[in-house]
């Protein structure tokens, strides 16, 4: 399907609004149009267009499938994804992509009766071969949850955890490490005054930044976020979003979203899974105007989901 | 009941923009108002009521009793067959046996409701560990008694001792300690262990440092409730640990030792002529001393949560 460029500006630039409405939700109606990232004043300017060839893989899955029970989650999803870029993985509710995001740091078997078949590479090394520490996988690809669960700690403690568990317990190596995450994940001018305080007193903005910072402070490799902003207001969102941009220069970054406006605005690449299955895999702005799957095109259009 | 309403709509129009109410129905809420209202007062009543039995006892052993304490009396051992003197050695057995079951079922309990909590996985051996912690709950005190009584003084040849008798006081309050902690354990939020674990932080670690703390309010309070029990008890005690009358302290945990509940039974039952005053003296340490433990319970408990902040989520 192909679009007048104009007009696609023009409606890009009327939904610019919708996120700012009343309503906490950043999830606004149904897009009646493809939807492109918005060109936002003092907003890390997006990533220029990615060489295809260019980039190297850093984790892929092949043949990857997993059932709860006997009930098919992920079909044999085979999947590259490029190292310091972020991907987004769309889709309606139920359809996986959330069950695939933890087959990547084998965080499924905490969740009694799934089971897994096929592979995954990190590095190009299987993480599901025999030997290999689950531990020791979760520690390289980290985790951001779609709810901000910081522990019930003070700030301080909730960034040293990580850390502390895998052997670091000198005080001033820790603060360095606390710092340096917080500092990363744009929160450390918001708290530094008070690291001793209880997490669970910050706003739900900052306490999804906190786990951000508390899953960088162990040095993951990539980051696995699982709608990371689906309970936050738009300006939380927007900060989120700006951070990812930050971080994909260390980091190579998955994101599992319900907001298509949010997977146009950060992605490179955007995977869309339906019924367990990834129908379509392409450079976000491809897919967002040409897709080539009329099932992509009719969820990016909003026809269901 | 309709037409009497049509009637009075005039009168009922100026009350609102709405279709007016008959009379019947404005009856009808009004008899609503009066049944809640006599409904509230019967629940606050009833609320009252559950005072009365506490502020009666604590009020019958202050009047009773406060005359007989002194620091003579909490200082000293009893006198003249236990008809004046004091009950120090009672209070302190006491203490040395709430210490020694505590030292008994504190570690087993914790472990195993962290256990049941965190490891077990439902099969028919965990559920055979979980009948019988539900049925160890019911089983009656004297019963645990009879069992300290040939398990640890006969058997295993402790005597009537501290040991023998904190081992069967630990025993008889485990349950409450293992279901306390598994039921806190429980109520940690499934979202905190997944935080660990996606932290590369093993499944023990995450026990003990997410765990383990999150749960560590509810865990005292089964504690507290498990010390107040083998406080108080006197059957567990009656054949395993405590003296009729021993005016000095236990010089080994193989010594028998005075306890205040067991004291207050043979001064109720076995001495001619006691003063009611000694009595009630007695009951008022031992309740005070169960109350007390209960206060350092709560204030431990609020301040930890306050700690932990937030309070929930």
């Amino acid at each position: 399907m192909s679009r007048d460029p104009s007009s696609e500006a023009a409606e890009a630039a009327s939904l610019q609004v919708t996120p700012a409405g009343p309503h906490p939700t950043p999830r606004p109606a149904p897009p009646k149009v493809v939807v492109r990232p918005r060109p936002e004043p003092g907003r890390t300017p997006r990533r220029a267009p990615a060489p295809e060839a260019a980039a190297e893989i850093k984790i892929r899955t092949e043949a990857l499938s997993v059932w709860y029970g006997s009930m098919p989650a992920i079909k044999d999803v085979t999947i590259s994804f490029e190292r310091n870029r972020i991907t987004a993985l769309i889709g309606p509710s139920g359809c996986g992509k959330s069950t695939f995001l933890r087959a990547l740091n084998r965080m499924n078997e905490v969740i009694p009766g799934t089971r897994t078949k096929g592979r995954v590479f990190l590095d190009g090394k299987d993480i599901y071969a025999p030997g290999v520490d689950p531990v020791e996988v979760r520690r390289r690809v980290g985790m951001v949850f779609q709810r901000p669960n910081p522990f019930p700690f003070s700030i301080f403690d909730n960034v040293a955890y990580g850390p502390r568990r895998h052997g670091v317990t000198s005080t001033s190596e820790l603060y360095a490490i606390v710092e340096r995450s917080l500092k990363e994940a744009a929160l450390w001018d918001e708290v530094s005054d008070r690291l001793r305080s209880p997490a669970l007193n910050l706003s739900g903005g900052q306490q999804q930044r906190l786990c951000i910072a508390r899953a960088l402070a162990v040095r993951p490799e990539v980051l696995l976020m699982d709608e990371p902003a689906s309970a936050l207001d738009p300006v939380a969102t927007g900060r989120i979003e700006d951070l990812m941009n930050e971080l994909k220069k260390n980091y190579t970054i998955i994101i599992v979203t319900h907001n298509m406006q949010q997977a146009g605005r950060v992605s490179d690449r955007t995977g869309f899974f339906l019924h367990g299955e990834l129908v379509e895999y392409g450079p976000t702005e491809e897919m967002f105007t040409r897709p080539k799957d009329p099932r992509t095109e009719a969820y990016i259009t909003g026809r269901f989901g | 009941m309709l037409s009497a309403g049509t009637r009075r709509s005039v009168t009922g129009a100026h009350l609102g923009p709405g279709p007016f109410l008959p009379a019947a129905i404005r009856r009808q809420m009004a008899a609503k108002r009066q049944h809640e209202k006599v409904a509230f007062g019967v629940l606050w009543l009833l609320a009252l009521l559950l005072l009365v039995p506490l502020v009666g006892i604590v009020g019958y052993l202050v009047v009773g009793g406060l005359p007989a304490i002194s620091w003579e009396f909490l200082t000293q051992g009893p006198k003249d067959m236990m008809r004046s003197g004091g009950i120090f050695p009672a209070i302190a057995g006491t203490l040395l046996l709430v210490l020694g079951s505590s030292l008994v079922a504190v570690p087993l309990g914790v472990a195993g409701g962290l256990y049941l909590s965190e490891y077990a996985r439902p099969t028919l051996f965990t559920r055979l560990v979980r009948l019988a912690v539900v049925n160890l709950a019911g089983v009656p005190s004297v019963v645990y008694g009879l069992f300290g009584l040939s398990l640890f003084v006969f058997f295993l040849k402790m005597g009537v001792s501290v040991m023998a008798g904190s081992l069967t006081l630990g025993l008889m309050v485990l349950p409450v300690v293992i279901a306390a902690t598994e039921e806190a354990a429980r109520n940690v939020p499934q979202s905190h262990r997944h935080a660990s674990l996606a932290l590369g932080a093993t499944k023990w670690h995450t026990v003990r440092h997410v765990v383990l703390p999150g749960a560590m309010p509810g865990i005292l309070t089964g504690i507290i409730l498990a010390v107040s029990r083998a406080a108080g008890e006197t059957a567990p005690i009656m054949f395993t640990a405590a003296a009729f009358f021993l005016p000095r302290l236990p010089q080994s945990p193989f010594d028998p030792v005075m306890a205040l509940p067991y004291h207050l039974y043979v001064l109720s039952t076995e001495v001619a002529q006691a003063d009611p005053k000694v009595r009630l003296g007695t009951a008022l340490v031992l309740v005070t001393l169960v109350l007390a433990s209960n206060l350092v319970a709560i204030i431990l408990r609020s301040r930890m949560r306050a700690r932990l902040g937030g309070g929930g989520v």
